[in-house]
């Protein structure tokens, strides 16, 4: 059996996507043996040109330069995976998107000639076919191993679609929307982190973005009901998934009837 | 050496956090410029965060770095709480330390035996490392597992952990919990004592600076989470005083400011050597031995000697946490109360790659009407020019090819950490005769 070449890259992000990677402390030297790691410069300084069997890509596309990268590594990539909510949703950074950007680039930076950057914050499959998505603000380590193992076995990755209720349920944590301690987006969210805020009492902000089928208005509608303010709404729904289309929609509903 | 025009170029540097390039001038035999450009495209944190809500800052500013989220929960929450008239202190407080170990231990265990140890024993990385030497290797992870462990328990997960509130944390962990991570803990020890041994035994290039080196300084013990800016020449000032003692400036060649210290002359560093000069008298006594077997004395002037200074420092990140651990009473609440006050904090804590500066300003409606970050690579980048400009100097008989490979390594003594500064690494030699 040929060794299948794996290739990881970064566009505009923090680089936490990609550190799971090698936060698989128990299963990282194991999967160097079944995987030849072509390009991981966070992880190394041999650089192998393509074609790569598999593609993993962090981050959003912000510059013309990474646009055109991310052309490349599309070209040499059998397989691209996108892995996080910048590279699925354009991140925190997609914040930019309903702002100035000459404004903001003078915030930052006292000379803002010198500093190029495209006025939006895209995810990568804005600009290239995407064969999986990986959610998550991080991702999370199971499901990365699971996709990885899938791929190798030449099996289709199983990526949940569900909300992070199911995971709730599965855990045994109590529902903070059922007894109203918090006002908790888990219903409309993706599944992948293992319902980790509910289970140390804080409301999920839905950082692997929405799930498939998510009811917003029925959503909002309860988080209202639970009190919570209009600004505060908004600003929920545009955290670190931002760029998410069923989370925007609902955003700029709320804004527009307030 | 003959005088002549040489033009390298290293397409993206390796091993390091974040994106950039270097650009080495050589006029003859002299180098006349060296300009780090860092190109990791720029994120506005800045101008996001105004409207936002006072107790969002700690989680959009985790995003800024996955490999120190914790360093920039912790600052946001003391810049907000500072805002705020709150002080947050005893188990909570110790809960933070807790934590801060935990990212410390992780953040120095993945550089020393992934980013850095391969430059000294002549691998391309970890994985090729470890077809040589997998004892090794694996003792590396299992030190950062031990450091993510001690995030997962006290902050629910490793990257950008979800449990850091203003005022405290959502749950504090029983003591069962935290006992868990005791034997784990203990096994860290002893390998992280092992490594500072080790490392303090690589070849180091002959090479020193005369920065002023800058930390902060929380008198009576090594500090983490919380201190007052310090300098080796004597500067000291409070936080809040931090803008008008460093000053940020853009140059072209960056998207990340520079900054240097007001009215003084040269360039200063922060990081592990300069944490360890001004602090290394309050290390725990298994902490101070490793130093000894580490071969380091009462200061650390040479950048190659950074990666037993970081060993020195695992050892007491993982010892304090045990101690921690020791003594921990859970709090009454899992958090104090954080009520908005219009009003600027500021905040700064010791991420592991330095001093990490935040301030805000809340607007009367409870919002953050301003915010200003100053990570620790910024503060860096002038220094860091600096002294690859002496050590190119020293090194022009060598091949391009040989140089680049060593500039690359010289760069990763400093653990730069560009999505962090970037607001770095493609080299390009221009030697012109």
């Amino acid at each position: 059996m040929v060794t299948p070449r794996l290739a990881v890259w970064k566009l505009a992000s923090c680089d936490g996507c990609q550190l799971t990677l090698l936060g698989c402390e128990d299963e990282l030297l194991a999967l160097a043996s079944r995987v030849h790691i072509a390009h991981f410069l966070e992880a190394s300084s041999a650089v192998e040109p393509g074609p790569y069997d598999v593609s993993l890509v962090e981050g959003s596309v912000t510059t013309e330069a990474d646009r055109q990268r991310l052309l490349r590594i599309r070209a040499e990539s059998r397989t691209l995976v996108t892995i996080g909510a910048c590279a699925t949703a354009g991140g925190v950074q997609a914040l930019r998107n309903l702002a100035d950007v000459e404004e903001f680039r003078s915030v930052v930076y006292a000379l803002p000639q010198y500093v190029s950057t495209l006025d939006t914050s895209t995810p990568v499959a804005a600009h290239v076919p995407v064969d999986y998505e990986l959610h998550g603000c991080p991702i999370d380590r199971g499901q990365l191993l699971g996709l990885i193992t899938a791929l190798l076995s030449g099996r289709r990755p199983d990526i949940p679609g569900y909300s992070v209720c199911v995971q709730c349920k599965l855990r045994g944590t109590s529902c903070l929307l059922v007894t109203g301690a918090a006002p908790c987006l888990g219903p409309v969210t993706r599944a992948g982190c293992g319902g980790l805020c509910p289970s140390y009492a804080r409301a999920c902000f839905g950082c692997f973005g929405p799930a498939d089928g998510a009811n917003l208005p029925a959503m909002t509608a309860r988080l209202r009901e639970l009190g919570m303010a209009t600004p505060d709404l908004v600003r929920v729904l545009r955290t670190v998934t931002v760029g998410a289309p069923a989370f925007a929609r609902a955003a700029a509903e709320i804004e527009e009837t307030p | 050496m003959t005088h002549r025009s040489r033009s390298l170029s290293v397409a993206a540097l390796a091993r390091v956090e974040g994106e950039g390039a270097m650009r080495v001038t050589v006029d003859g035999d002299r180098v006349s410029a060296v300009e780090l450009n860092i190109y990791e495209p720029p994120r506005f944190f800045e101008a996001f965060l105004r409207g936002r809500g006072h107790t969002e800052p700690p989680d959009l500013t985790a995003r800024i770095c996955g490999i120190c989220p914790v360093a920039y929960q912790m600052s946001a929450c003391r810049a907000i709480e500072a805002a705020c008239g709150v002080t947050v202190d005893g188990a909570l407080a110790d809960l933070r330390r807790l934590l801060y170990c935990g990212e410390w231990i992780s953040s120095h265990a993945l550089h020393i035996y992934l980013l850095h140890a391969p430059d000294f024993l002549g691998y391309d990385g970890a994985v090729d490392m470890a077809r040589d030497h997998r004892a090794l290797v694996e003792r590396g992870l299992s030190l950062k597992r031990a450091g993510n462990q001690i995030m997962t328990t006290v902050g629910a997960r490793a990257i950008h952990p979800v449990n850091v509130r203003l005022g405290g944390f959502y749950r504090a962990p029983a003591r069962a919990e935290l006992a868990e991570l005791v034997e784990p803990l203990r096994r860290a020890l002893d390998d992280a004592c092992a490594t500072a041994a080790w490392v303090g035994g690589f070849e180091v290039p002959d090479f020193t600076h005369d920065h002023e080196l800058m930390a902060l300084v929380d008198p009576g013990r090594y500090a983490i989470e919380a201190g007052e800016p310090r300098t080796d020449r004597g500067l000291s000032f409070p936080v809040h005083d931090f803008e008008r003692h460093v000053i940020e400036h853009q140059v072209p060649h960056s998207t990340a400011l520079h900054a240097r210290l007001a009215d003084r002359p040269g360039r200063y560093l922060t990081g592990p050597t300069a944490r360890y000069t001004l602090n290394h008298r309050w290390l725990s006594p298994v902490a101070r031995q490793a130093a000894t077997d580490a071969g380091l004395g009462a200061d650390c002037r040479n950048p190659f000697r950074s990666i037993a200074v970081r060993a020195v420092e695992l050892v007491y990140a993982i010892d304090e946490a045990l101690r921690l651990i020791e003594a921990y009473e859970p709090p009454d609440r899992p958090a104090v109360p954080v009520p908005p006050r219009a009003g600027v904090g500021h905040g700064a804590t010791e991420a592991p790659r330095g001093v990490l500066f935040h301030r805000y300003e809340i607007a009367d409606d409870g919002t953050v009407r301003t915010a200003r970050i100053v990570p620790p690579t910024s503060q860096n980048q002038a220094a860091i020019e600096d002294d690859l400009l002496r050590f190119v100097q020293q090194r022009l008989d060598l091949d391009d090819h040989r140089l680049t490979h060593e500039c690359e390594q010289a760069i990763r003594n400093y653990d730069p950490c560009i999505s962090c500064a970037t607001h770095f690494l493609d080299l390009t030699v221009d030697r012109r005769p």
